[in-house]
C-alpha cells in the first residue's frame, strides 16, 4: 500500500515535471512572440534559422531573444537561491530580497561604480557577487548570535536592518554622482529589458554551476532540515552544507542583481508552489523552482508588456502579484512558530 | 541614590548635546558667528541683515521643522508601539509611512501641488495603508513577527505603485515625488512649517489627552473595559490619531523612517522606571531628528544629504545592536 502510494506520488511528480517544461517552453515561445508588435511563430522560425535582415530581425535579437534569456537565467538563479535559503535557514519566509543580500548586492555595485569606476558588466557581476556574499555573511552572523542557531525572526530583523543600511548608503553614495545614478537607476527598478545578448549569455554559465550545485547538495538539506543532530548522525555534515549552499546562493544572486536589478517575491513564493505541488523533498523542490520561477518571471514581463503603453517594469508586476501570496503565507497556522 | 544619579547624569548629558547641536545648527560655518559677540548680536537683533536672514530664516527654520517632525514622529511610534504592545509596531516598520507617500503622489496627480490636498492625502494613504497592514496581520492579536512581514508585503506593493506612478506622471511632477520620496528637511521656511505645527501641536496635544486611556488598554482589552472603557472605540481613535502624526509629518518632509522606532525605546531606556512616555518619546524623537539632520547637512562637502538617507542608515544600525544586544 504504502510502497503503491510512493510509486504514485513519483509518476506525478514526473507528469508534473513534463509538465511544467512544456509550460515554460510554451512560455518562451510567447515572449518572443508578444509586445508592441506581435510577431508570428513562422517569422520567428525564419528569422532564427536562416539570415534575415531586417526590422523583425532587429526586434527579436536586440529586444525580445535578449529579454527573454534574461528572464529564463535569472529566473533559475532566484527560484534556486530562494528555495536553498529557505532550506538552509529552515525558515519558510525567507528570501534574497527580505533578507536584504540583495541590497546588499546593489551597495557594492554603488560603490564600485562611484569609487572604483567600474563600467563593464563583468565588474558589475564581481562585486554584485561580493556584495551578496558579505551581506549574506553578516546577517547570518547577526541573526544566529543568539544560542548559536538561526532564529528566523532574528534572521529576517538582521536583514531588514542591514537591508535598511545598505538600501540608505546605496542612495546616499548615488545621488550626488550623476553618472553613477544614471548608471545604477538601473538596479533600483528590476528589469528584464536589457538590449544585447552578452548579458544573458555572461550569466549562463554562472547559473548553471549555481543549479548544479544547488542539485548537488539536495539529498543532504533533506537531512539538514531534521535538525543538526540528526542531520550529523545521518552521516551528513551540516556545516558542509551550509558552506557550499552559501556559495551557490553568492554566485547566484550576484548574477540575477548584476543582471536585472532587485526583483522582489518571486524567490520567496515560487519554492511554496514548488512544495505545494511535489510534498517536502528537496530534490523535487529544488528542479521544480528553477523550472518554475522563469515562467513567472517571463509570464509578469509579458504582463507588464501587455497592460501600460511604454510598458511596466517586471519587479513591478511581481510585487503585486507576490505580496498578496506573502500575506497568505504568514497568516497560515503555525507559520510564526517556526 | 545611584540610580538616581545615573537618571540625572543622562538627563543632563541629553540635554547638553541638545544644546551644543542647536548652537552648532546655527552658528556654524565661515562669517556667521565667529565669537560670542556676534552671537549676541545676531540674538539681539543687531546682525547684519545677512547673516539674520541665514541664521533666523534658513537656519531657525529647518532646525525647528526637525524639532516638531522628530516630535510627531516619535509620538506616533510610541503611540502604535503601545497600541500594538509590541516595539515592532512603529509605522517605520510596518511601513505605512508608504502609504501617506502614495496618498501624496495621487494627490499630486490629481489636485497638482497643493500643501493641504497633499496633507489629506497622506493621512487617507497612511489610514488605509495602516487598516490593511493590521486587519491581515491580526490573528488572535499581534505577533511582531507577522507584523512585519505583513509590513513588508503592503510597503512593497506599494513602493511597485509609487515608482509606477512616478514613471507615468509628468517629469516636474516625478521630479517633485522622487524628492519627497527620499525624506529631506532642505528648504523648510517658517511659511512650510507653520501649518504643519498647528496641525501637529493638535494632535499631540490630543494624544495626551488620551494617555491614561492608552495605557490602560495596554492591561488587555478586557482589564480596559471592565475599567469602563470603550476599547474598540479608543483604539480607534487613537490610531487615528497616531496615523495622522506620522501623515502630517510624511506630507511635508517624505518618508522619514526610524525615528518612531527608535526614539519610544530609546526613551524607554532613559527613564528612570524603564516606561514609554510620551513626553519622553518626543523629547528623544526631536533630538534624533536634529541630530540626523546635522549629519545629512556636514558629512559631505558641498552638498546636503536628504535626512531620511540618514536616519535609515543609522536607525538600520540601531537595530542591528538591539539584536545583538538580545541575542546575549
Amino acid at each position: 500500500m504504502i510502497n503503491g502510494q510512493t510509486q504514485n506520488s513519483v509518476t506525478s511528480r514526473y507528469q508534473w515535471l513534463i509538465l511544467c517544461i512544456l509550460l515554460l517552453a510554451l512560455i518562451i515561445v510567447a515572449s518572443l512572440c508578444i509586445g508592441a508588435k506581435p510577431i508570428s511563430i513562422n517569422d520567428i522560425y525564419q528569422v532564427l534559422f536562416s539570415d534575415q535582415t531586417g526590422l523583425t530581425s532587429t526586434i527579436i535579437f536586440e529586444g525580445r531573444l535578449p529579454r527573454t534569456l534574461n528572464g529564463l537565467f535569472v529566473g533559475m538563479a532566484l527560484g534556486t537561491s530562494g528555495a536553498l535559503i529557505q532550506a538552509i535557514t529552515r525558515n519558510p519566509l525567507a528570501d534574497p530580497g527580505i533578507l536584504g543580500i540583495n541590497l546588499g548586492a546593489s551597495l557594492a555595485v554603488a560603490i564600485a561604480v562611484v569609487f572604483l569606476g567600474a563600467t563593464q558588466f563583468s565588474a558589475f557581476f564581481i562585486y554584485a557577487a561580493l556584495g551578496s556574499l558579505v551581506a549574506s555573511l553578516l546577517i547570518f552572523a547577526i541573526g544566529s548570535l543568539s544560542a548559536g542557531k538561526v532564529d528566523p525572526l532574528k534572521l529576517t530583523l538582521a536583514g531588514i536592518a542591514l537591508g535598511a543600511v545598505f538600501a540608505g548608503l546605496s542612495s546616499a553614495l548615488i545621488l550626488f554622482n550623476p553618472l553613477a545614478f544614471d548608471q545604477i537607476r538601473f538596479w533600483t527598478v528590476g528589469s528584464l529589458d536589457i538590449r544585447t545578448l552578452s548579458v544573458p549569455l555572461y550569466i549562463a554559465p554562472i547559473v548553471i554551476v549555481g543549479c548544479l550545485l544547488a542539485l548537488s547538495i539536495t539529498p543532504a538539506l533533506n537531512a539538514f532540515g531534521l535538525g543538526d543532530a540528526l542531520a550529523a548522525t545521518l552521516g551528513s555534515n551540516p556545516i558542509r552544507v551550509q558552506i557550499i549552499g552559501l556559495i551557490t546562493i553568492t554566485l547566484l544572486c550576484g548574477a540575477a542583481t548584476a543582471a536585472a536589478g532587485p526583483i522582489g517575491f518571486v524567490s520567496l513564493m515560487m519554492p511554496h508552489i514548488a512544495r505545494w505541488m511535489v510534498g517536502p523533498d528537496q530534490r523535487w523542490i529544488i528542479p521544480f523552482s528553477f523550472i518554475l520561477t522563469p515562467c513567472l518571471l517571463l509570464i509578469a514581463d509579458i504582463i507588464g508588456r501587455l497592460l501600460v503603453v511604454g510598458e511596466l517594469r517586471v519587479s513591478i508586476v511581481t510585487a503585486f502579484i507576490g505580496a498578496p501570496i506573502l500575506i497568505y503565507l504568514v497568516r497560515r497556522k503555525g507559520a510564526s512558530s517556526l | 541614590m545611584s540610580a538616581m544619579t545615573k537618571n540625572l547624569l543622562s538627563k543632563t548629558l541629553v540635554l547638553a548635546t541638545a544644546l551644543t547641536l542647536v548652537y552648532f545648527t546655527l552658528f556654524i560655518g565661515d562669517d556667521i558667528a565667529n565669537n560670542l559677540q556676534d552671537i549676541w548680536q545676531l540674538i539681539s537683533g543687531e546682525a547684519d541683515k545677512y547673516q539674520s536672514i541665514v541664521v533666523w530664516q534658513w537656519r531657525a527654520s529647518r532646525l525647528f521643522s526637525a524639532i516638531i517632525i522628530g516630535a510627531a514622529l516619535a509620538i506616533s511610534g510610541a503611540v502604535f508601539q503601545s497600541l500594538v504592545r509590541n516595539p515592532l509596531g512603529s509605522p517605520d516598520i510596518t511601513g505605512f509611512n508608504v502609504g501617506a507617500f502614495t496618498g501624496v503622489l495621487i494627490a499630486i496627480a490629481l489636485f497638482g501641488n497643493i500643501y493641504w490636498y497633499s496633507v489629506v492625502g497622506a493621512i487617507i494613504g497612511g489610514l488605509c495603508a495602516a487598516i490593511l497592514v493590521y486587519l491581515f496581520a491580526y490573528r488572535d492579536g499581534h505577533s511582531g513577527f507577522r507584523l512585519i512581514i505583513v509590513g513588508i508585503a503592503i510597503s512593497a506593493t506599494l513602493t511597485a505603485f509609487n515608482q509606477w506612478l512616478s514613471l507615468t506622471v509628468s517629469l516636474e511632477t516625478a521630479m517633485t515625488a522622487a524628492l519627497w520620496s527620499a525624506g529631506s528637511l532642505n528648504g523648510m521656511t517658517w511659511l512650510r512649517i507653520m501649518p504643519a505645527t498647528l496641525l501637529i501641536v493638535a494632535l499631540m496635544g490630543l494624544a495626551l489627552l488620551l494617555n491614561t486611556r492608552m495605557k490602560l488598554l495596554e492591561m488587555g482589552d478586557d482589564t480596559a473595559a471592565a475599567l469602563g472603557i470603550s476599547v474598540n472605540k479608543t483604539r480607534l481613535i487613537i490610531m487615528l490619531i497616531g496615523v495622522s502624526l506620522t501623515a502630517v509629518a510624511t506630507a511635508i518632509t517624505g518618508p522619514i523612517s526610524f525615528i518612531s522606532l527608535a526614539a519610544p525605546q530609546i526613551a524607554r531606556r532613559l527613564h528612570p522606571q524603564k516606561h514609554i512616555t510620551l513626553v519622553g518619546s518626543a523629547l528623544v524623537g526631536a533630538l534624533l531628528l536634529m541630530s540626523a539632520d546635522f549629519i545629512a547637512q556636514h558629512s559631505m562637502q558641498n552638498a546636503t544629504l536628504p535626512v531620511g538617507l540618514v536616519t535609515i542608515s543609522l536607525g538600520g544600525l540601531y537595530l542591528v545592536y538591539l539584536i545583538i544586544r538580545e541575542g546575549k
